[in-house]
């Protein structure tokens, strides 16, 4: 008999390694912090309108002509 | 409401996480900067709009992810090295075997349909509760479950198609190939 694999406690470790794997990926950016561009950016814009006049997409929706 | 100065504090506490998610999804690390750098301009362009007390990164998370599938399905056709921008965000070089390991990952979760894979990086990886998941990418929380069960399936099939044999000598197997002599 060759089918010795106990499907469920398999499935289950495969599905922790999986989700070990997807937090790794994703906290090795998040342990980056945040780059100085954004803190800059976020820094300097005033309000609403400064970053309203910041998006070049002819699709944003500031309100104004 | 207005952009205080603890609410720019609170968008600033939420980039990590949100470039974290764009390279997710994106696989490319100088485009996810750009999707990052437009969420944030278009979130404080519409600040007004944010209700106070609620869940300010599922409403930034929000942002971002209908740039990602607005801007996705204009730069479709593009072909982009993927793989090399994003190895080129890490900062940490992960050693040999690990770093095969971890392409393998990027390419099988690259593999999987677009709204599987973000179900799966907001719940499984950005922490979000299969509600916030859900209102983020605007569906009923069961078809969030159901994607995120497919994506978690899908993976396993792609990474462990040959289930133990990947495991090595791995504890759970041996005891049973073991107790298999009668």
């Amino acid at each position: 008999m060759k089918e010795v694999k106990k499907q469920g406690g398999l499935n289950a470790e495969i599905q922790s390694r999986i989700g070990h794997q997807l937090r790794a990926m994703y906290d090795d950016v998040v342990r980056q912090g945040v780059p100085d561009r954004f803190a800059e950016l976020i820094r300097k814009l005033d309000g609403p309108e400064a970053a309203a006049a910041q998006i070049d997409d002819p699709a944003k929706n500031d309100g104004r002509d | 409401m207005p952009l205080t100065d603890s609410l720019r504090d609170d968008i600033l506490a939420s980039v990590p996480s949100l470039r974290a998610f764009a390279i997710s999804l994106s696989g490319n690390g100088d485009r996810a900067d750009d999707l990052v750098q437009e969420t944030l301009l278009r979130a404080i362009a519409n600040i007004d709009s944010f209700q106070p007390g609620s869940n300010l990164p599922a409403w930034l998370f929000t942002i971002l992810r209908n740039l990602f599938r607005s801007d996705y399905r204009k730069r479709r056709r593009e072909v982009e090295d993927a793989e090399g921008n994003y190895a080129k965000t890490l900062k940490t070089q992960p050693a040999q075997n690990a770093h095969l390991e971890f392409e393998e990952f990027r390419v099988a979760l690259d593999k999987l349909p677009q709204d599987q894979r973000e179900a799966l990086i907001l719940v499984g990886a950005s922490g979000f509760s299969y509600e916030d998941a859900a209102a983020i990418c605007g569906c009923a929380v069961g078809t969030i479950k159901s994607r995120v069960n497919r994506a978690r399936s899908k993976l396993s099939a792609l990474l462990y198609v040959d289930g133990a044999e990947d495991f090595g000598p791995d504890e759970t197997v041996r005891a049973v190939i073991g107790g298999n002599g009668g």
